[in-house]
């Protein structure tokens, strides 16, 4: 769908013009900035080789052979970037970055609160470079409150945020997320406190400054279980897969190793469709099982009744059967299950693009898809450093003698 | 102080537009978001109210349509009327309220909209600058067009499950639902991003969000696993795949549970600020001289790493939460207590930073706390929630009669004909 609508040829970026000067690193504030590049931004990321990106210096590595430009998990989440690498603890490189500010529209990082300010890179400082400059800075916990400036990663954040402890069988310990839940949160808010600000700045001609915090994005996506606690006292209590009216509500083990598919049924009428899929087998017209409430009384006994149909079959013909009668189910997809789902390869989630040195292999598009403004990715994600000459010159105009002599002053690492 | 807003803060960001808000549960965050930014979203309802309002809990535990607190969350600042859009007399309605909207969000099925004749490109007909939201569970189109999704089954083919959980057990969901919240607020980005193109050219679109398509994007690391390194990432319980390793991530303590792991090389010296507390209470004498921050993880053996964490343990559970985290905040480690939903509501950086909202709900008599503000904080505009979520048609004079100036005796006609 996405590729025939690439023939139709040059179709209009939302974000055409827009220019960010992106300190973020690791996940989620270059999620944030793939996104703006992906509709047309223009993103320069500033690093310094002295302290590059983490995930630069992370696995996996292509081919398993090390290198700053070599990293999948960088590479995920930075394509459609320019990389300019300065040294902003030397005046001169100072100097360059205020350039830079002066070209922007948006300036985005995510370090420790206090960071930018010790770099001289503060809000109020950034103001007097450029006076309608629009700040965001995204962070853990805010800028401001007792605990702002507790380092750490999404990893242990989303503990902080509830989410560890809401991943959890009830008879065992919290097993949380080996993934960065929080980090995917947070990207969403921030875009749209962009887009506010530069609506702003069209009206009024007024910068601004964002705060906006992983702890507080988290909160939101809890905002039931959080009115229930104030208005009912309730906890929210673990439930392992299960689900208060649905019965059965799970992963079931299918045929082969570790392979598993996700099947719900809210309803008698669902419930119908599910045992006619399943063959009709005798147990499932006892009577325990054909009320919503009974099924979830007997829910023990019920998922070993499904799970002893679900082993005989691929976790992908038993999502087919399920859903051709009407059913939610779902194959609890792994990395390359993802590559193959017939309707993400549908909607074009993925775009094969050659990088320099990792080579040929296919990066994400954003989940929605905008009619006219579809996004894209046009190029790969940056190799360190690689646009430095290409932004001091065609973007900020520095001559090439000037450029040599940054780069002999050492600024330019 | 407490935060960076000034106080004088009040613009809101989008206070100039209106939102019309066809969603159910699978899109209402999308509203919430736009709500909370300032739009004048109008809820349109079922004649008799919208089926979410049935999703529990409720307030007091008492299921009633006006006491859904999934409702209140979903809908604060929402206004509400009912329409009922199958009939002929509530499309043209809706074609009126169309001319002076700016935002359509919608979760109807695929197709719906059309065979009402009501679909983007009608739409855009009546109103050229309109940004159509369709939130549907995989899409507009495709092979699992007409698929069945809910929570479980987006967060299993979104790849999140398959990483989170016990190895020895099925893959894990989050107990309580996210893949609608996930949908609704990344589709509140993308119509932002339309709305700045439509600021530039006067022209709006058609957004189509895909709730599976957005459960991926929010657990965006397995596929690169895969396709890098033939790597499937896979569930590893209270240990956490991590460059190549998967070091325990969640620890039990004295009165619950927390985050840390170790580190070394970069971040190595954060491991020996927790070695010298320990230290300083007589404990993990065997981890004194290790130099953390010259190790690589490549060279340290698996059993080596996991004899080391074991010196940790008994010295975790002789502290609670609150110890543990008051010495990272001293001693500069990352270790964050696992909170439950009552240590979130009771925490006190979060209330320091202004983060709760009371709104007064004066049908229940009492006023309730919410989290506020989008999550968003700017010097200059103003984020939040204001008011409660409506009551069913609880806005259906004001809109019909005052906006659009339908007389009295319409609205009778109307009502009786079960258009409103």
């Amino acid at each position: 769908m996405r590729d025939s609508r690439r023939e139709e040829a040059l179709q209009p970026d939302a974000l055409k013009g827009v220019k960010v000067v992106d300190f973020t690193w690791v996940i989620a504030g270059p999620t944030v900035t793939r996104l703006l590049a992906a509709h047309g931004a223009t993103v320069v990321k500033v690093e310094s080789s002295r302290r590059p990106d983490m995930f630069r210096a992370y696995v996996p590595m292509a081919e398993g052979v090390p290198g700053v430009n070599r990293c999948f998990t960088f590479d995920a989440y930075n394509s459609g970037k320019y990389s300019m690498t300065i040294n902003v603890k030397t005046p001169q490189g100072l100097e360059l970055a205020n350039k830079l500010v002066r070209w922007a529209d948006i300036v985005i990082e995510s370090f420790a609160p206090g960071a930018m300010s010790a770099m001289g890179m503060s809000y109020e400082e950034l103001k007097r470079t450029k006076s309608d400059i629009i700040m965001v800075s995204l962070s853990l916990l805010g800028q401001t409150g007792p605990d702002s400036s507790r380092a750490g990663f999404g990893t242990e954040l989303q503990s902080f945020a509830g989410y560890t402890n809401l991943i959890h069988w009830p008879d065992r310990e919290p097993s949380g997320t080996g993934l960065f839940y929080t980090d995917f949160i947070v990207p969403w808010y921030v875009i749209c406190a962009i887009i506010a600000a530069l609506e702003y700045r069209q009206h009024t001609g007024k910068g601004q400054w964002i705060d906006i915090s992983q702890i507080e994005a988290g909160a939101e996506l809890l905002a039931v279980p959080i009115l229930d606690y104030m208005a009912n006292s309730r906890i929210a209590a673990p439930s392992g897969n299960r689900c208060q009216c649905a019965a059965p509500h799970g992963a079931y083990r299918c045929q082969e190793n570790d392979r598993w598919c996700a099947i719900a049924v809210f309803t008698n009428q669902e419930w119908q469709l599910f045992t006619n899929a399943i063959g009709d087998p005798a147990w499932a017209k006892e009577a325990r099982f054909t009320t919503s409430l009974g099924r979830k009384q007997h829910e023990d006994e019920l998922d070993k009744l499904i799970e002893a149909w679900t082993t005989n079959y691929p976790a992908e013909v038993i999502m087919s059967k399920i859903q051709a009668a009407g059913v939610a189910a779902g194959i609890v997809a792994n990395g390359k299950d993802i590559h193959n789902d017939p309707q993400l390869k549908h909607r074009g989630h993925f775009k094969l693009l050659n990088h320099k040195e990792i080579g040929l292999h296919s990066y994400e598009l954003p989940s929605w898809r905008l009619s006219k403004t579809p996004a894209d990715i046009r190029m790969p994600s940056p190799c360190l450093g690689e646009h430095t000459h290409y932004v001091a010159t065609e973007i900020l105009g520095i001559s090439d003698t000037e450029f040599i002599e940054l780069m002999q002053a050492k600024v330019l690492e | 102080m407490g935060c960076i807003v000034k106080a004088e803060t009040t613009s809101s960001p989008l206070g100039r537009y209106r939102v019309l808000d066809l969603t159910d549960v699978q899109g209402l965050m999308c509203g919430k978001i736009l709500s909370e930014l300032g739009a004048d979203v109008i809820k349109i309802e079922k004649p008799g109210g919208d089926l979410s309002r049935n999703n529990g809990p409720f307030f007091h535990d008492k299921p009633h349509p006006q006491k859904s607190i999934h409702w209140f969350a979903l809908n604060a600042n929402k206004r509400s009327i009912t329409l009922n859009i199958e009939y002929k007399d509530g499309q043209e309605i809706f074609k009126k309220l169309i001319k002076a909207a700016d935002f359509i969000i919608e979760s109807l099925s695929p197709g719906y909209l059309v065979n009402l004749g009501l679909d983007y490109s009608e739409l855009s007909k009546t109103n050229p600058k309109i940004i159509l939201t369709s939130i549907t569970p995989f899409g507009q189109s495709g092979p699992y067009k007409d698929y069945k999704g809910c929570d479980i089954v987006y967060e299993a083919l979104g790849g999140f499950m398959y990483c989170s959980g016990d190895p020895d057990r099925a893959p894990l969901r989050i107990s309580v639902e996210q893949a609608y919240l996930q949908a609704g607020a990344q589709a509140a980005a993308a119509t932002m991003i339309a709305h700045y193109y439509r600021l530039q050219t006067g022209e709006g679109q058609f957004i189509d969000i895909s709730i599976h398509e957005a459960a991926v994007q929010a657990a965006q690391w397995s596929s690169f696993w895969w396709e890098g390194a033939k790597h499937l990432v896979h569930r590893a319980g209270n240990r956490a795949y991590r460059a190549g390793f998967s070091p325990r991530i969640i620890w039990p303590c004295k009165d619950g549970y927390f985050s840390w792991r170790i580190f070394v090389a970069q971040h190595g010296l954060r491991t020996k600020a927790m070695v010298d507390w320990m230290n300083s209470e007589g404990m993990g004498t065997k981890l004194k001289d290790i130099v953390w921050e010259s190790l690589d993880f490549n060279q340290v053996s698996v059993e080596q790493f996991i004899a080391w964490e074991q010196e940790f343990s008994p010295f975790f559970l002789q502290h609670t939460k609150s110890e543990l985290f008051e010495e990272a905040g001293k001693r500069g480690f990352i270790l964050f207590p696992a909170n439950d939903i009552k240590d979130i509501a009771e925490n006190r950086h979060l209330q320091a930073r202004g983060f709760w909202t009371q709104i007064e709900h004066p049908e229940l008599g009492t006023s309730l706390t919410y989290p506020g503000a989008t999550a968003i904080k700017s010097s200059e505009l103003y984020y939040g929630p204001g008011l409660r979520a409506p009551l069913i048609g609880e806005h259906n004079e004001e809109v019909y009669v005052r906006e659009m100036g339908f007389s009295k005796e319409e609205m009778a006609c109307l009502t009786e004909s079960g258009v409103i």
